[in-house]
């Protein structure tokens, strides 16, 4: 595969293992950021790979986890509805609102479909004019332009039975609470994608704090050289954005992208489930496309509901402060069948991602 | 964020076009990279285009992973 | 009589319309004597020596028409290879119809042909059967079940516990085609590709394999939940490790596109015409051998052995470095863009 296989090299992953391994000097707390990151990390099993004095963290940049039970709430009460079709990502089917997911919800009879991206949804709506299709939008600034560009497309095409319902969030809000004291990173493996349409000023706040932040891919050797960046940045005493992913991502980003979000959506303020609310750090369609907000064609409200299950600690591993094995309900009483906390309820979350991986690689390379 | 693959692109529409990866093709969103031409390679996401892929840093980066080499080693030398 | 073009509840009703239903759309597809007495339940003549294989699936899918087959050509295949897999020789099929208030005819009279070729391709007979009709909403166009009986030669016997340490893994092609034929027709994940789904009769293949060798230890063909599914139920019945390697395990470059665009596993996707075979190890070449000269086993391919992990388990040499274990998927794999 293209730009991909080069970059799982087994043998190239080897020889920066030796390197990261002769290089790391003192202990060292690096997040990677981003779920997309989470899930490489474990499946081509890197933990393993760096030596004791690397720790790596897992952040809070799964949108999946962080979308509110409102938010889901909200997507089941216009599936409920007569008439509307409700599409959504496949990733978010199984996260549990407060009664019940999208999947229980369409077991109990409700029109809900999955996409694979929302001008399939547009098209659904072409196809079926009798009814109102419902974009159950969510995301970081990957997804957010994506979006806005087929409510673009949908408002050139006439076509006016789209409407989306907008979840998505937006990164800088949440990278700030990522500096305070008890959180303890030391450097960021930025989300290659998002960087790819925002650039590279948004880690600003992290370098002004002396955080190194490297702007990685997501193939393994994308990653172990993001890391082995940040091991030279910490070894001479820098602290900078530096971009291992250069093929794609560039320091002002994409400029038509950003153009795009500007256009069609204005910042909200928005609740990160396990987190709290973060004023401005939602996102929703504005100005000639306010009519294409779900919220203003139903007139309905996003219920601000933030109460998590008693035990779960979601809230401190989203911001690294702990484990998943340190909660009580971890693998138990919270799995990925039957997920409880936001970061069991996606394939990326961080306790799912430790659940289906982490510990059994290390397990088999200590035998 | 996240799950996005580079893919050829193929045929150009007006705000659309085709790209193709291992003989699969998909229509993609091309709004958010108007400069991109036939042959070029895109990062899709949730079928659109978020990016163009530059060869030539896909190159650089291969090199200098080929090229790494203990910095304390290279001091030595 | 006019001829209706849609099925109305009378079709199920056991009356008039069902009579003309099975005169006019079963019969003359599935035409044998075992079927045209039109008793309650057929007779077979058991077989002197061996035993019987009894196996049944109910089949769902949607669409029910997909490039490589159709929930009817499906539901054939699928039993006969359950009934093959279990080391029996397949010869009989009842089919049951749960039909949905206003399915066409004319697509029921597709589905039937379509099994009745699969039933003469296998060298199976449908000998007797059944029609439901449920008010439209009750059923998603059609399900189909069909159960099978099949003659197991005396000597032998197909059984996870028989396998031991040592016993190589072997599976019969390329994984994942099935379940993204069908996941990329589906609106709103439509791709434009070639992929086909690998639905096919298993029956000759076990037959050529159990000739090069009788002692072949255990077999499945992984459907839904893939190739994992089937691998950790073995690891578990058997009490045994299983060590596969990813970089031997076939998958087509389209497959694997798909599954790379989807954030999909292709060792979870679903398959319709595989099997996978725990051989004694120093028959393994010959089985393999054997396979490549049938035309669904042609890409056969060695992938593993038992032992090597701990039992119950079953870890995968990963194309990267290392081990990762590999459990079943949890749930339905969907399409993710995180």
């Amino acid at each position: 595969m293209k730009y991909m296989s080069e970059f799982r090299d087994p043998s190239l992953a080897r020889k920066l293992q030796n390197v990261i391994g002769a290089e790391t000097k003192k202990r060292i707390r690096i997040m990677e950021f981003c779920g997309g990151h989470t899930i490489s990390l474990l499946k081509y099993g890197i933990p393993d790979l760096l030596p004791d004095l690397i720790e790596m963290v897992s952040g809070p940049g799964c949108p999946v986890c962080v979308t509110s039970k409102g938010e889901i709430d909200a997507a089941i009460k216009l599936a409920s509805m007569d008439g509307v079709i409700l599409a959504s990502f496949g990733d978010m089917i199984r996260v549990p609102g407060s009664e019940m997911s999208l999947r229980d919800a369409k077991a109990r009879g409700m029109d809900i479909r999955v996409v694979y991206s929302p001008d399939d949804a547009v098209k659904m709506a072409a196809d079926n004019r009798d009814k109102k299709v419902v974009f159950f939008s969510v995301g970081f600034e990957t997804t957010a332009p994506v979006s806005a560009a087929s409510i673009k497309m949908a408002k050139i095409k006439g076509i006016n039975n789209y409407f989306v319902l907008s979840a998505h969030k937006t990164t800088p809000g949440v990278l700030s609470a990522l500096l305070a004291e008890e959180v303890r990173i030391d450097a960021f493996v930025c989300p290659g994608h998002v960087t790819t349409i925002t650039g590279t000023s948004i880690y600003k706040p992290l370098t002004d704090a002396g955080r190194p932040c490297v702007v990685s891919g997501f193939e393994p050797l994308d990653i172990m050289s993001s890391i082995l960046a940040i091991v030279r940045q910490a070894n001479r005493g820098a602290a900078e954005t530096e971009i291992q992913y250069s093929r794609v991502a560039t320091a002002k980003g994409n400029l038509n992208a950003q153009k795009m979000m500007k256009e069609v959506f204005t910042p909200v303020d928005a609740l990160w489930r396990g987190i709290g609310a973060i004023p401005g750090s939602g996102l929703k369609p504005y100005r000639e496309y306010a009519r294409f907000n779900a919220c203003n064609e139903f007139g309905l409200e996003i219920e601000v509901n933030d109460s998590e299950t008693k035990g779960c600690i979601c809230g401190k591993i989203l911001r690294g402060l702990n484990k998943p094995t340190d909660c009580k309900l971890f693998g138990t009483a919270c799995n990925p069948e039957e997920p409880v906390g936001a970061c069991m309820v996606s394939d990326e979350g961080t306790c799912s991602v430790y659940y289906r991986f982490h510990g059994k690689v290390s397990e088999i390379e200590a035998r | 964020m996240c799950l996005a693959v580079p893919m050829e692109l193929v045929e150009i529409g007006e705000f659309s076009g085709v790209a193709e990866i291992g003989g699969v093709k998909r229509e993609v969103n091309l709004m958010l990279v108007p400069d991109a031409k036939i042959g070029d390679f895109v990062i899709v996401h949730a079928g659109s285009a978020i990016s163009l892929l530059s060869r030539e840093e896909a190159k650089k980066t291969l090199d200098l992973l080929n090229q790494i080499e203990n910095i304390n080693d290279a001091e030595k030398m | 009589m006019k001829r209706a073009d849609h099925i109305t509840l009378a079709h199920g009703g056991g009356g008039q319309a069902s009579g003309e239903l099975m005169k006019n759309v079963f019969l003359p597809a599935f035409k044998n004597p075992l079927l045209e007495t039109l008793s309650d339940g057929a007779l077979i003549d058991p077989p002197k020596r061996g035993k019987l294989a009894f196996s049944t699936d109910t089949f769902v899918i949607d669409p029910i028409f997909f490039p490589g087959g159709d929930i009817g050509s499906l539901s054939v295949h699928g039993t006969v290879n359950d009934l093959a897999v279990s080391g029996a020789i397949p010869k009989y099929l009842s089919a049951g119809f749960v039909i949905e208030e206003g399915f066409s005819i004319a697509e029921l009279k597709k589905i039937v042909a379509s099994m009745a070729e699969a039933a003469k391709n296998c060298g199976v007979s449908i000998v007797t059967g059944d029609t439901k009709v449920v008010p439209k909403g009750h059923a998603d166009k059609l399900f189909i079940n069909t159960t099978g009986i099949g003659f197991v030669p005396e000597g032998i016997d197909i059984s996870a516990k028989n396998i031991i340490d040592g016993d190589i893994v072997i599976l019969s092609g390329t994984i994942g085609d099935h379940g993204t034929a069908v996941l990329t027709r589906r609106k709103g994940l439509e791709f434009d590709t070639e992929i086909v789904s690998d639905s096919t009769p298993l029956n000759s293949l076990v037959e050529a394999m159990l000739k090069a060798e009788p002692n072949i230890r255990m077999m499945r063909d992984p459907t839904r939940g893939g190739l994992s599914a089937s691998l950790c139920e073995i690891a578990s019945i058997s009490g045994k490790g299983i060590v596969i390697e990813e970089a031997l395990i076939p998958v087509s470059v389209a497959v694997r596109s798909v599954c790379e665009i989807l954030g999909l596993d292709p060792i979870h996707v679903a398959n319709e015409g595989k099997l996978v075979a725990f051989v004694p190890s120093d028959s393994a070449e010959n089985v393999l051998k054997a396979m490549k000269k049938v035309a669904c086993g042609k890409e056969a391919s060695i992938i593993g052995r038992v032992g090597g992990c701990p039992a119950g388990r079953v870890e995968m040499k990963t194309s990267f470095i290392g081990n990762r274990i590999i459990e079943p998927v949890i749930g339905d794999q969907l399409p993710r863009i995180c």
